[in-house]
């Protein structure tokens, strides 16, 4: 009840805010969990069309008869454009996605010390993952994937392009530690039809691109066993997230192709963690990722505003 | 290391001393062919288990050096209280290092196989896209994917592995089949070494710059002292072939009033005018200009190398790092260079283990390089202060030799220099100055 209506309030101020501020703050899915929203364009920054709509009835049937012709739900057609169009580069640690080979071992640093501790495993075992299933939201071309098999890991991961599964097919063929993964082209919604279950849910750099986060975190939650772990790492909502990850890292540096993210689109911690905990997930271990220009070499730190990840339980 | 102990490891060396059991008599005299190991390595041999092996064999700590060059006009002393340690470093034989790794890697548990062959040829295909179902694949097909190295090897036999690791010296074989160019040049110099034997013990390092090299004198342990003296070839050869009394003459003439006059010590009550300099004055501040023991006589043959500088310009690429000698051959100098080499084979191991702990593979380019960003900058400055020093003191010209002797003086009196000096040769600091950027 408490908790209602307090997110009653955030949202009242949030939509505030963007009365104020039109393009730069969109308020994204901010109601009660009751009332489902309408997934915004991503495309279209534009202060008149973007206003939470609150769904009458109508609407509301119409997003279930939607889910019921299995469209994936919380995915942007437009997004999954962008990323099939440079499917092939994924493992090319110099190509568009350096950004993300460069980051990973600093992500893999974070799983593994909040997975070692909550299902208590030796942290100084090659194989620390030995016995765990884990799906890999959002997969690619299987960056993620293919550290977690080698860390003993049993990993199926997903992604909604066809031609990512099929990259991240063939490259993990050619290990035999990491040919063992299970790779689907399908959604988190789908797997929650089929029934799907795993002791770890991780979603990186994925809820950005995602149009509903809060259906995704639903589904997410609904993937992970009880008392599981689910981590969700992505980009902060902060002025200086834009200031780095949109103007530095697409229009200067180039590190990025432009458009890959939409500022409106990042989530800040705090509505991370709020949704999060609406579906049943609460959130234990929060950290920042920092990047060093002088050594090139990205690290975990307490600063979240820019990148950060999370890691929660779901409760039973 | 408990992250990397699952690894299977080959070693590809046809040195006969890896194959029979490795028996040190110790009433030989000391092998001429010896190493000083820097406080650094000492502790690396100590973290694998390996120093316990050579403290059973002859090894000398050393606490005291002194520097100093013919003109007589300044001179050095470094002791190892000036930075609150007990040793300045160990002289140990090289065949005594070979016996306690291999000892300790005898001991160790963990998948060993050793091949004495010499490697002929080194393979890597680029990584392929080819669409084939395959479950188990096998460590050809592999290969053929891009995904092993194959390594054939003088006998015979095939290997396939993840990661190829060049330790094969300044000739490396693996740097030349994995196609790493190199940046040198052959210093116009050979250095003859030999071992021999004073009247009593000796606990000091001794070095003494000449006109065409420097020399210097180092405890091996009991009476004995092993030189390693720099010098134009021609010279070297004729040191060579000398009988043993004139090159014990010769040897005794460049140590003590060869060349040039012994240098004054500077006594505490004269003008001093590094007094405001000193600060925390270090013990060795004070010492007076001692001359090196007598030699004796000979203890052994007499070896001479040439010396070079080469260093390769890239350390790794897919599946390949050069460690020691095969990525940086340096002027022996200061005794640095395979310290450099235990310091590159400490911070690769360390690599493959984060590495490890992230689920990476031990062979990709992006884990190797960090080994190459850490190792690359250290060693060259390394490099390239040894290489000044190898100028800096080959040259006899007037200002150049007032120059050198304000160095001494300095090095002598400023106590922080001096301490800055000695951690950064003791391999406790990585690079001779503070530099925030590299830290």
């Amino acid at each position: 009840m408490g908790s209602n209506s307090i997110s009653k309030m955030a949202a009242r101020h949030l939509r505030i805010l963007s009365g104020c501020n039109g393009a730069l703050l969109s308020v994204r899915f901010f109601s009660d969990s009751t009332l489902a929203q309408e997934p915004i364009a991503s495309t279209a920054i534009d202060s008149a069309s973007v206003s939470p709509s609150i769904n009458t009835a109508e609407n509301h049937s119409q997003l279930n008869n939607n889910k019921k012709h299995s469209a994936p739900s919380s995915l942007k057609h437009a997004e999954l454009a962008k990323f099939s169009a440079i499917a092939d580069t994924w493992w090319d640690a110099e190509g568009p996605y350096k950004p993300l080979h460069a980051l990973n071992p600093t992500r893999l640093a974070f799983i593994r010390s909040t997975l070692c501790r909550h299902f208590r495993k030796d942290p100084y075992s090659a194989r620390p993952f030995e016995g765990l299933n884990i799906v890999d939201v959002g997969c690619g071309g299987g960056i993620l994937s293919e550290p977690l098999a080698r860390m003993g890991a049993t990993v199926t991961g997903i992604d909604a392009v066809e031609k990512n599964i099929k990259i991240a097919r063939l490259h993990a063929d050619l290990d035999p530690e990491t040919s063992t993964i299970e790779y689907c082209c399908t959604t988190a919604e789908k797997l929650v039809e089929e029934q799907r279950k795993f002791d770890a849910v991780i979603g990186s750099e994925v809820i950005e691109h995602v149009a509903d986060p809060a259906e995704f975190c639903k589904s997410l939650s609904a993937l992970t066993v009880s008392e599981g772990a689910t981590v969700i790492s992505t980009i902060n909502r902060s002025v200086r997230a834009y200031a780095t990850a949109i103007i530095a890292a697409e229009h200067i540096l180039h590190w990025l192709p432009k458009g890959t993210h939409q500022w409106s689109s990042f989530l800040t911690p705090e509505e991370l963690v709020l949704i999060l905990q609406r579906a049943s997930i609460d959130v234990k271990e929060m950290a920042g990722f920092v990047y060093n220009p002088l050594t090139g070499r990205w690290s975990l730190s307490d600063d979240i505003s820019v990148n950060f990840i999370a890691f929660g339980t779901k409760n039973s | 290391m408990p992250l990397t102990k699952h690894l299977s490891v080959a070693i590809i060396d046809s040195n006969p001393a890896l194959g029979k059991s490795n028996f040190i008599k110790k009433e030989d005299p000391p092998d001429p062919r010896v190493s000083t190991v820097t406080p650094a390595t000492i502790s690396f041999f100590k973290e694998i288990g390996a120093w316990q092996y050579v403290q059973q064999h002859r090894h000398a700590y050393f606490d005291k050096m002194q520097v100093w060059d013919y003109t007589g006009l300044g001179y050095t002393k470094y002791n190892a209280r000036d930075v609150n340690k007990e040793i300045l470093g160990c002289v140990v034989e090289n065949k005594v290092l070979h016996s306690s790794l291999l000892s300790c890697m005898q001991n160790t548990e963990f998948r060993k196989t050793i091949y004495p062959s010499r490697l002929t040829s080194m393979a890597l295909l680029p990584s392929s896209s080819s669409i084939s179902v395959d479950s188990t694949p096998s460590a050809t097909t592999l290969f053929t994917k891009g995904h092993l190295a194959k390594l054939d090897l003088s006998d015979g036999k095939s290997l396939y592995a993840k990661l190829v690791v060049g330790a094969d010296g300044g000739k490396s074989r693996v740097r030349e089949l994995a196609g790493f160019k190199t940046t040198g040049w052959s210093y116009s110099q050979n250095a003859i070494i030999c071992t021999v034997e004073h009247n009593k013990e000796n606990y000091c390092a001794w070095q003494r710059f000449l006109p065409a090299g420097p020399i210097a004198l180092l405890p091996i342990g009991d009476n004995f002292s092993n030189i390693v003296w720099t010098m134009n070839p021609k010279d070297a050869s004729d040191c060579k072939s000398m009988n043993e009394d004139d090159f014990v003459k010769i040897l005794n003439h460049a140590l003590d009033y060869g060349y040039g006059p012994h240098p004054k010590s500077i006594s505490s009550g004269s003008v001093d005018m590094f007094s405001w300099f000193r600060g925390d004055a270090t013990l060795s501040a004070k010492e007076c200009f001692e001359v090196p023991p007598r030699v004796v006589k000979l203890a052994s043959e007499r070896m001479v190398f040439p010396l070079s500088l080469k260093h390769a310009n890239n350390y790794v690429s897919k599946r390949v790092v050069l460690i020691g000698d095969a990525a940086h051959t340096v002027h022996p100098l200061a005794g640095q260079g395979v310290n450099l080499g235990f310091g590159d084979a400490s911070t690769l191991s360390r690599i493959i283990a984060e590495g490890i702990a992230v689920g990476a593979d031990i062979g990709e380019v992006s884990l190797l390089k960090k080994y190459e960003a850490e190792r690359k900058p250290a060693n060259i400055v390394m490099m390239a202060v040894l290489d000044g020093f190898q100028k800096a003191y080959s040259v006899d010209f007037g200002p150049l030799n007032i120059l050198r002797a304000a160095a001494f003086h300095g090095a002598q009196y400023i106590s922080p220099l001096k301490r800055n000096i000695i951690s950064y040769a003791s391999g406790e600091q990585r690079l001779p100055l503070p530099l925030p950027l590299f830290t």
